[in-house]
């Protein structure tokens, strides 16, 4: 019903100070609007946007801000027994008190508890009616400043344009600054954990077995963290499966892309495209269990026929899946750009007597090269984050290993090992994650940025 | 040359005149559409013959009909017959790849390989395996593009990207590559039409110098062009052959009140 009730009251606010603005438009100009500077619906977009955007502001900053004032005016009403907590158990405290106080139902607490509660719940009861006058005198307040000068000569068009290239940018800001944030708390949390383990040692060491960290006290702690945190093992899994994935998508993405650009007839591309593309959206999980009761077994026993040990959890087995899985982005990255080599070079080349497989091999792959690499590049970097499939069919033990009918496992998937269940957020295990994902991270962005590099190479090459 | 086509050749001649390549009720549809209705043209070896007309007048459709291009237009079907040394050339036993590497063509748009000017070259030599020997690769890229006179401007440079040179210089770098294959007959989908006055008067230059050597067929939408390099000239109008003979005589004293409307800017 609130939520309601807040909406109408929006809806009101915007349509009155639209109406306002354009109606004063109108009465200046004694009816013709043909003598305004802007139309009189810029007019009112002034109006609208002086009004809102600033208790937009107000409202943004009190959201991110009133916990810190809520907390100081508890604390300062709980007085000595608080205050002999430490700095972390005050916060905990203050957290689980404000948690209570949001809550309908509060059971067994302590009177310093109940205390805290109230006061929260005291806070926020009287600053609510503050903020609400405070926000609709923004709004009325900074919707007549607006509305007080239109004039006929008022370029309100430009001020609605102007509007309009903050609010692009303020949405291009929320994409970067998220990745700014997920790359600087990775790196935070990297840090901490280097502290605890070598940097080197994590990077080069050969045996990985995070579960068997030991968290005690004692002078032992950081040498045998040491030895347990080495990720070359996962490393090399990761390497090997994307490998095989690989070399399973290369060479089917590229043979498809080329028969659907320049053999197929239109209505078979018509239908074999978006079907291949259907491959792309089924969810990876289904690729999965695929992988897992389909594929897993059907080597092994293959596998056993010719007397190879196969285990039933195998890189090859999540390998190939994967290279299924991204399949449709070679392909249908790499059939553009074989589509957008132009006709004369085909023309160019059959007016010479080759025909269609020769001219595909010796000039259109060539001229797509750049952009078939950056297909690729893509490609690789999907499946280099790919976790489902691996944790599926692939396995949980950390070989290290060439062989890709061994079970091995990959970055992704310890990752999620590290963080399932209860974890505590300080100990070298769960740190560990944050390297991981940051070493993930600083590998597919290098392949992105090359696949970039590439892409801009070839744009130059045919603009 | 075979035997066979030896004893064709002096079969089909007439005068001193050899016919190269001959259409006889040559038909075209795209489709529904019909775009040449019974065509019959003499094409005479070692001479220039120009197509002109106005354009959709299938004068370019003609031409690409001559090395079978038409075949890769999916609703493009061809009906007639076309000869090359009396040889019809859309039979089941003609293989189209060899076809095309007797009967080469450039085109209206310079189209240089993403490669380097000696590849560009060379390309046709390999694909159809013409030479034993790098050597022998060398030298005939080196005559080709003598021939099409960019030699002294590229010497230097043969491992640059042929899209490095100039538009004449790619045209130039495209017949290059065309007669590079030692073809018979030489097609030309208005070569000068992207080129700037100078280079299209070095390569009509050079097109009355390959006549020595080849067959050749050109589509021009400029009369003048028409009238300085070909000995020939044929008038298309609405898919239909109108006129062709001697090109002194088309220009001079057209037979056809639609020739001498065509030629003096009425139609067009």
């Amino acid at each position: 019903m609130q939520i309601w009730l807040t909406l109408l009251a929006v809806i009101v606010a915007v349509g009155g100070l639209y109406y306002a603005g354009r109606s004063r438009a109108f009465a200046v100009t004694n009816g013709d609007a043909t003598i305004l500077h802007s139309n009189p619906a810029f007019h009112g977009g002034m109006v609208v946007i002086s009004g809102m955007l600033p208790a937009v502001f107000v409202l943004l900053g009190w959201t991110i801000f009133s916990r810190y004032f809520a907390d100081a005016s508890v604390s300062a009403l709980l007085g000595e027994e608080f205050n002999a907590l430490s700095e972390l158990e005050q916060g905990a405290f203050l957290r689980s008190a404000f948690g209570l106080s949001q809550s309908q139902q509060i059971g067994d607490v302590s009177s310093l508890q109940n205390k805290a509660i109230e006061g929260y719940s005291a806070f926020f009861a009287s600053t609510t009616l503050i903020l609400q006058l405070v926000l609709a005198a923004l709004i009325v307040g900074g919707g007549y400043l607006a509305w007080r000068q239109i004039r006929t000569d008022l370029r309100a068009r430009q001020f609605v344009e102007r509007a309009v290239s903050f609010a692009l940018i303020a949405a291009s800001g929320v994409a970067i600054l998220t990745t700014l944030g997920i790359v600087l708390s990775l790196i935070f949390e990297s840090i901490n954990f280097f502290q605890k383990v070598p940097f080197f040692e994590f990077l080069f060491g050969t045996h990985w077995s995070p579960q068997s960290a030991f968290e005690g006290v004692g002078s032992d702690t950081a040498h045998r963290n040491s030895e347990v945190f080495g990720a070359i093992p996962i490393f090399a899994g990761t390497l090997l499966i994307t490998t095989i994935a690989i070399l399973v998508a290369a060479p089917v993405g590229l043979m498809s892309a080329i028969y659907l650009s320049d053999y197929a007839t239109p209505n078979v591309r018509a239908i074999a495209k978006p079907m291949l593309e259907i491959l792309a959206g089924i969810p990876t999980v289904v690729y999965g269990f695929f992988a897992a009761l389909t594929v897993a077994p059907f080597l092994r026993n293959s596998g056993e026929s010719i007397g190879l040990s196969v285990s039933s959890e195998s890189a090859l087995a999540a390998g190939l899946v994967m290279g299924i899985m991204i399949i449709p982005f070679v392909s249908s990255l790499s059939d553009d750009v074989i589509n957008s080599v132009p006709q004369s070079l085909r023309d160019g080349s059959a007016g010479l007597g080759a025909t269609k497989s020769e001219t595909i091999r010796r000039v259109i792959l060539p001229a797509a090269l750049p952009g078939i690499v950056s297909a690729l590049m893509l490609a690789i970097s999907r499946a280099i984050g790919e976790t489902m499939i691996v944790v599926m069919a692939a396995g949980l033990s950390a070989n290290l290993t060439a062989n890709p009918l061994e079970a091995v496992t990959t970055v992704t998937v310890q990752i999620v090992t590290l963080l399932v269940g209860d974890q505590e957020f300080d100990s070298a295990k769960t740190l560990a994650a944050f390297a991981l994902g940051l070493v993930l991270f600083c590998v597919t962005l290098m392949l992105n940025i090359v696949a970039l590099r590439v892409i801009q190479k070839y744009r130059e090459q045919y603009d | 040359m075979s035997v066979a086509t030896d004893i064709l050749h002096t079969n089909v001649q007439t005068g001193k005149e050899t016919i190269k390549m001959s259409g006889q009720k040559v038909c075209v549809h795209y489709g529904e559409k019909q775009a040449l209705f019974d065509v019959d043209l003499d094409i005479v070896a070692n001479q220039v013959i120009s197509l002109i007309g106005p354009s959709g007048c299938g004068k370019s459709t003609f031409l690409r009909c001559l090395n079978r291009m038409n075949d890769t237009i999916d609703i493009c079907n061809v009906s007639g017959e076309i000869t090359l040394d009396g040889q019809d050339i859309y039979d089941k036993a003609i293989d189209v790849v060899e076809l095309r590497a007797r009967v080469g063509m450039v085109f209206q748009k310079p189209n240089p390989f993403p490669k380097s000017i000696y590849e560009n070259v060379a390309y046709g030599p390999r694909i159809h395996g013409m030479t034993r020997s790098k050597d022998e690769l060398d030298e005939l890229v080196t005559s080709s593009l003598r021939r099409a006179g960019l030699w002294q401007e590229v010497k230097d440079r043969l491992d640059q990207p042929g899209t490095s040179l100039s538009g004449g210089q790619q045209q130039r770098l495209c017949i290059a590559r065309a007669i590079a294959t030692k073809p018979e007959v030489l097609l030309m989908d208005e070569p000068c039409s992207a080129l700037d006055p100078i280079a299209t008067a070095i390569i009509e230059e050079l097109i009355d110098e390959l006549r020595e050597n080849f067959t050749i067929v050109i589509v021009t939408h400029s009369m003048q062009q028409a009238a300085r390099v070909s000995q020939k000239t044929a008038f298309f109008h609405l898919g239909k052959l109108i006129e062709e003979g001697p090109t002194e005589q088309i220009f001079t004293n057209p037979h056809h009140k639609k020739t001498q409307d065509y030629i003096t800017g009425r139609i067009g």
